[in-house]
């Protein structure tokens, strides 16, 4: 068995910068990643209020930064999904893959995942039309028509990115006002190729075995007013959810989902720490993943040097 | 390390193989599938001789990504004997992919 002071679960930057933390204290650490680093900052194409970067900078670029700032230490790594937090004596089991690790420690920074819609059509054709990744997806979608679905800043972002790629976007939102920030909307709301579709839902995504998405069906939710748009693309940006399917049923969450916890990232299980986007909180930002994580590993450092007295 | 496919040799490497093959269908912009890459020439290595681990790049190769209906990516396919097997998207975890060739190849 793996046996460790403490284990960072989750790799982007809340993750690599609690593993720099506590690998610099001096304690045995391991970092556990179900991919490679990097997180939900892979899926932005740029970066623009990350301090230090006046000129913006890539999502993958400031992630190969972070990883870079880690190769000098000696930081043992498990790339494979958790499936279990357990506590056992002063500590926790944790199955990661086919193993299992022990450590004194958890520090929680698995993030946030971006949420289903739910609507009918929407499971089908994932992959095949219905998209949560404009950077990843949008080049399929060059010169074609797409709707997006949501109506806050991811949405509005997104349209905007993917505007450049697209012939026509209907950016369809539930509500009549949008969430997010001004300066989106007044970007959407005077870009050319983006139409608004405003107090509507999309009762199905339709599309054929072959083709894959070729049209959304519509309800206004004022009017009650039937549509159907064609379109060859869906992109879905209606929120996030914490990923932590794994974690102790006893750990408090929010309504939501989201692990709370107190200013120093500790949650109400001793020794299990959060931070980053998994956390109960309102601002979700590079910068304060930063802050969370070097909070966390703070807070885990106290909690082992406590331990150990 | 993953084989490289490429339109002109997908027949051959892929669709004539002796053995069953998994494709990653990846691209140099795309997040995630930077994240799962390292992933993929891990599983090359762990099923060298069984099952031929190749990616495709569908910035420079777009007939096959079309032919098979590829729109999103990462997407993960299966190939037995010229056929498709099994099919995932998005970033998903080593065991996941083992167990997907452990049920299907």
């Amino acid at each position: 068995m793996n046996t460790y002071d403490a284990v960072v679960i989750g790799g982007g930057p809340a993750g690599l910068t609690a593993a720099l933390y506590l690998v610099r204290s001096g304690v045995r650490v391991a970092l556990v990643e179900k991919l490679s680093p990097g997180g939900q900052v892979l899926m932005t194409e740029e970066i623009e209020n990350y301090p230090g970067f006046p000129k913006a900078v890539k999502g993958y670029e400031l992630v190969d930064k972070f990883v870079e700032h880690l190769a000098a230490y000696e930081l043992p790594r498990h790339s494979d999904e958790v499936r279990s937090i357990t506590r056992r004596d002063d500590g926790y089991d944790i199955v990661v893959g086919e193993e299992t690790l022990f450590a004194k420690a958890v520090v929680l920074c698995t993030g946030a995942r971006y949420k289903r819609v739910g609507t009918p059509g929407e499971d089908l054709y994932t992959g095949r039309g219905v998209s949560y990744c404009a950077l990843c997806d949008g080049n399929f979608f060059r010169g074609k028509t797409v709707a997006v679905i949501g109506g806050g800043n991811s949405a509005l972002e997104e349209s905007l990115y993917l505007a450049r790629l697209v012939d026509k976007l209907h950016l369809i939102h539930r509500r009549d006002e949008f969430r997010g920030c001004k300066c989106y909307q007044d970007k959407c709301e005077t870009n050319p190729k983006i139409s608004i579709i405003r107090s509507t839902v999309v009762d199905e995504i339709k599309g054929d075995p072959f083709k894959g998405v070729t049209s959304v069906a519509l309800t206004n939710v004022k009017t009650g007013a039937k549509s159907e748009l064609p379109v060859d693309g869906v992109f879905v940006f209606v929120g996030f959810e914490p990923v932590a399917g794994f974690v102790p049923a006893d750990l408090e969450r929010d309504k939501a989902g989201f692990v709370i916890t107190d200013c120093e990232m500790r949650t109400n299980l001793p020794g299990i720490f959060a931070a980053g986007d998994v956390r109960s909180k309102n601002c979700r930002q590079v910068a304060t993943a930063v802050g969370d994580g070097a909070t966390a590993a703070t807070a885990a450092y106290a909690y082992l040097e406590h331990l150990n007295a | 390390m993953a084989i490289q496919v490429t339109d002109g040799n997908f027949e051959q490497e892929v669709l004539k193989s002796a053995v069953p093959v998994l494709v990653d269908f990846w691209a140099p912009w795309c997040g995630p599938c930077r994240a799962m890459g390292p992933i993929i020439d891990e599983l090359a290595t762990e099923f060298d001789g069984k099952v031929k681990i190749c990616k495709m790049n569908v910035d420079e190769n777009s007939a096959s990504p079309s032919r098979f209906g590829i729109r999103a990516i990462p997407t993960l396919i299966l190939f037995k004997d010229g056929e498709v097997v099994d099919q995932s998207t998005g970033a998903v975890s080593k065991s996941s992919i083992k167990d997907m060739i452990a049920k299907k190849a």
